[in-house]
């Protein structure tokens, strides 16, 4: 039993024993991002085609984790940029100081708000929405409004923004139209929602099986189903009071040893060989330049009149406040 | 401390001692480490400390209810399937029993969802048939139902191991003295049932405790917030450790309150000494009419959820998974990974268990022993309630600073699988290993029998039944486990739970349930493959 055991031991060190030693760029990112089906992998080969580098990645479970990494690791992180983070969480990781100016031209960026941020460039933005199942849904709400008021029996399943980004953005969704009057929003709102699950899976699993006809989710999400399913089952509703937006970013460490490289990595961020790569990967929109066209299925989705964001800085600073009002106001 | 004249007692207890500080070292290392870094006190005002009461009150209260609903559950069930002894299917039956326990949670919860939810199938039976409008389980019903779902099984598996240990002579003696099923209930399983049910119940409080993912979907909401999502959300998305490590410690302080409170209802282990096949029992055939019911009645209910995800598992396409390099890496990874963990359980349970008996056999007064004795029941019960997101996120900044978090991450991993099983393992053999002792002490002594050798020839002959369950549970366990593998992210380490979640996270739901079949079925294989593990000459 004790050499079985043994044996497995070093079966596993060498699960993870390191590779070749090329000049090496170290980029923190969220699992999903370097799948097997996402943009990391083809990432990688586009960018070592022209770096003479090495570009490894190294996942962890989502945008959060991947801040609290760096956190943990302070100035000592191996990471030479941390790709993935949202604006709700710019303000935040700046405020570490472990971050430094990216530098680079943000000529390429194409974004429906203006960029001001001199630390992060971002590389992909998503609105959020309600999907709704075509099937059971014949008219969909057609407002927030519409949504916060409309039948108690038509349900719909949202994530909690204490665990989860989309959990978050509803909330900061609803604090943007609603202001101070968001916790009697929520109060009403929380009258039509069937659960409140931990993360995004979760909810968009139980929304597929069809245990509720709506979901909170992306304006991207029914490009997935037309490209992959062939299906335009599941779509988004559009409401005039704007979508909230979700807009990912990459930063580099102060802590960097690799500083030219990581600012090459981000220009090429912003260009075709990294873009091409996020619309039917990543299933969100480019933030810079590409030179495929998107698929027909993005020409489909609902493409919000208004872009809703609140700054980072006033996210980071009242978050906590805003999710103790949302408790409040469901848990009555 | 005093020992007898062998040289036997000595490296027991000290590979006791050994065991037990690897465990405090492993639990208490990384709680340490958080509080270290820790730039200020946690910020708990008033109305925090308002918060964590209410949602303390809700933990204990989901956790008891589940705890009773499950046991009450687990009785009947278990002594059903031990009376009936040979009807066919029932190995088939006992394997099912351990496999809730490597079923992702989430894969669990919408698998309950397609039976239970609205739309489910007892909600389209119950509307289509005009009974009642659709079911509504978001709510405490939802965390129940999904609770007993997944340690009815688990308590059932247990009882049905402590009521096959009960020797053939009481079945003998039974049957002449003609007692009813309720004397054999009252006078031969009760005592059996007694001593294990602290223990059991205890095991099913702490999942239950620490339970998540199902806790915030069935219970509907934040309403239905437990201290373990208090301490995810302060060190994942408040980043605030000292506060998890507190409220960590809040939860752990609870459970060693209520354990103490329910340590003095704990009995002695009674003596059991069944060797071999369980006993033909006398009564299984006036009871079989009922045993039956009862077996079918729990089966359904099991049955259902895993119905469920077999049927949404069984259309996914698995060309397509086989076919991705990743699941054949994730699934090695998995695989060593149960193996290593689940030995490293019996090896660290049974060095606690085999202290325990030297210490029990030469009755040793002493102060230490005690202390040593209390400190291994606390061991062997609250290690589940210590978030694996706090001892993970511990062990990295530990790692971090020695600049070995990447290499040593399976280990720590493996490690922290090991320490949730130990519960399930030192559960399994205790009354094996303590009640054998009683028997065979005397023998080894007259024979001159001690340490390896009597491992060998005595201890590991008559263990192999319970060193198997045990194995396969925590196989079982460390396989389904998502918490430790996830905290180390690492693009190299994927284990298959990883996997399904990651297909999850990215619309592929489809192969996701597929994963997961793939999943229980590499369990059962380990259930079975535990089964083997038979010294040559023994039968059992």
């Amino acid at each position: 039993m004790l050499r079985l055991f043994t044996l497995c031991l070093a079966a596993l060190m060498a699960l993870v024993l390191p590779a070749s030693a090329k000049d090496k760029l170290t980029v923190y990112t969220y699992d999903s991002f370097v799948s097997d089906w996402g943009p990391g992998p083809k990432i990688k080969t586009a960018f070592e085609a022209s770096c003479n580098c090495e570009l490894e990645w190294v996942a962890v479970a989502d945008a959060v984790a991947t801040l609290n990494r760096i956190k943990l690791e302070g100035s000592g992180s191996k990471a030479d940029i941390l790709l993935g983070i949202d604006t709700s969480l710019t303000a935040e990781a700046s405020a570490t100081g472990l971050f430094e100016e990216h530098g680079i031209s943000t000529d390429n960026i194409k974004l429906p708000v203006p960029w001001t941020d001199k630390t992060f460039v971002p590389y992909d933005y998503g609105h959020f929405a309600i999907i709704y199942d075509s099937e059971k849904i014949k008219t969909p709400p057609a407002s927030l409004d519409e949504l916060v008021n409309g039948d108690p029996e038509q349900k719909i399943v949202i994530q909690d923004p204490r665990t989860s980004s989309p959990g978050l953005g509803l909330l900061l969704w609803i604090k943007a139209v609603y202001g101070d009057k968001a916790g009697e929003a929520w109060t009403k709102l929380s009258r039509r929602v069937l659960t409140v699950t931990p993360g995004w899976s979760e909810a968009y699993g139980m929304f597929t099986k069809g245990e509720a006809p709506m979901v909170l989710s992306y304006t991207t999400s029914p490009a997935y189903h037309m490209v992959a399913e062939s299906t335009e089952r599941y779509r988004a509703a559009s409401f005039p009071e704007g979508h909230y937006m979700q807009i990912e970013v990459a930063g580099i460490l102060k802590s960097s040893q690799n500083k030219p490289l990581a600012r090459q990595f981000l220009d090429f961020m912003t260009g075709p060989g990294f873009q091409n790569h996020i619309p039917t990967n990543n299933w969100m929109w480019p933030a810079g330049k590409t030179s495929d066209a998107l698929p027909d299925a993005f020409d489909k989705l609902v493409k919000p009149a208004k872009s809703l964001l609140l700054s980072a800085d006033e996210v980071n600073a009242s978050r906590k406040a805003w999710i103790d009002e949302w408790l409040k106001a469901t848990t009555r | 401390m005093k020992t007898s004249g062998t040289a036997g007692p000595k490296p027991a207890v000290l590979a006791g001692l050994v065991a037990l500080g690897f465990i405090g070292l492993a639990v208490a290392t990384p709680m340490l480490a958080l509080v270290a870094i820790a730039p200020a006190l946690p910020d708990l005002s008033g109305d925090y400390l308002g918060f964590v009461w209410s949602i303390t009150k809700f933990t204990v209260l989901q956790a008891g209810l589940s705890t009773l609903l499950s046991v009450l559950a687990a009785i009947p069930l278990a002594r059903a399937l031990a009376r009936q002894a040979t009807f066919p299917g029932r190995h088939i039956v006992l394997r099912l029993l351990a496999l809730p326990l490597a079923l992702p949670a989430l894969v669990v919860v919408l698998g309950i969802v397609e039976v239970w939810g609205r739309q489910g199938w007892i909600s389209t039976m119950l509307q289509s048939t005009g009974l009642s409008g659709p079911l509504n389980i978001y709510g405490l019903a939802g965390i129940l139902i999904a609770h007993v779902f997944f340690n009815m099984a688990l308590a059932a598996r247990l009882l049905v191991a402590a009521l096959e240990q009960i020797p053939p002579e009481n079945w003998r003696l039974a049957a002449q003295l003609s007692f009813s099923s309720r004397h054999v209930f009252r006078h031969i399983e009760w005592p059996v049932i007694r001593s294990v049910l602290p223990g059991i119940a205890s095991l099913v409080f702490m999942l239950c405790i620490a339970s998540f993912a199902v806790v915030l979907v069935l219970g509907g909401g934040p309403k239905a917030t437990t201290l373990e999502v208090a301490i995810y959300q302060s060190l994942r998305f408040d980043f605030d450790p000292p506060r998890a490590v507190l409220l960590a410690g809040l939860q752990l302080a609870l459970c060693a309150g209520l354990f103490v409170l329910g340590g003095r209802m704990a009995t002695d282990i009674a003596v059991m000494s069944s060797v071999g096949k369980p006993a033909r029992r006398p009564d299984r055939f006036a009871s079989r009419r009922i045993d039956s019911l009862v077996v079918a009645a729990g089966l359904t209910f099991l049955a259902l959820p895993m119905l469920a995800i077999v049927l949404s598992g069984i259309a996914a396409p698995f060309g397509v998974i086989v076919s991705q390099p990743v699941f054949w890496r994730a699934l090695v990874t998995s695989l060593i990974l149960a193996l290593t963990a689940a030995t490293l359980a019996l090896v660290m349970a049974w060095c606690l268990l085999a202290a325990q008996r030297t210490i029990m056999r030469h009755r040793i007064p002493s102060r230490t022993a005690s202390a040593f004795m209390s400190s291994m029941q606390a061991s062997g019960s609250l290690i589940l309630v210590v978030p694996p997101v706090v001892i993970g996120a511990g062990w990295f900044v530990v790692l971090h600073r020695t600049g070995l978090a990447n290499s040593a991450a399976p280990v720590i991993v493996a490690i922290v699988n090991a320490l949730m099983a130990l519960p399930f393992a030192l559960r399994i053999l205790r009354p094996a290993v303590v009640g054998q002792a009683q028997i065979h002490d005397r023998l080894c002594a007259s024979l001159g029998l001690s340490g390896l050798q009597r491992w060998r020839l005595i201890d590991l002959p008559v263990l192999t039944r319970s060193f198997a369950l045990a194995f396969a549970f925590a196989a079982a366990l460390s396989i389904g486990d998502l918490g430790a593998a996830a905290l180390f992210g690492s693009a190299d380490f994927v284990t298959l739970p990883l996997l399904l979640l990651q297909k999850m996270g990215s619309y592929r739901s489809v192969e996701a349930a597929g994963i997961a079949l793939l999943l229980a079925g590499f369990c059962l294989g380990l259930i079975w493959l535990a089964e083997q593990l038979k010294p040559g000459a023994q039968t059992s």
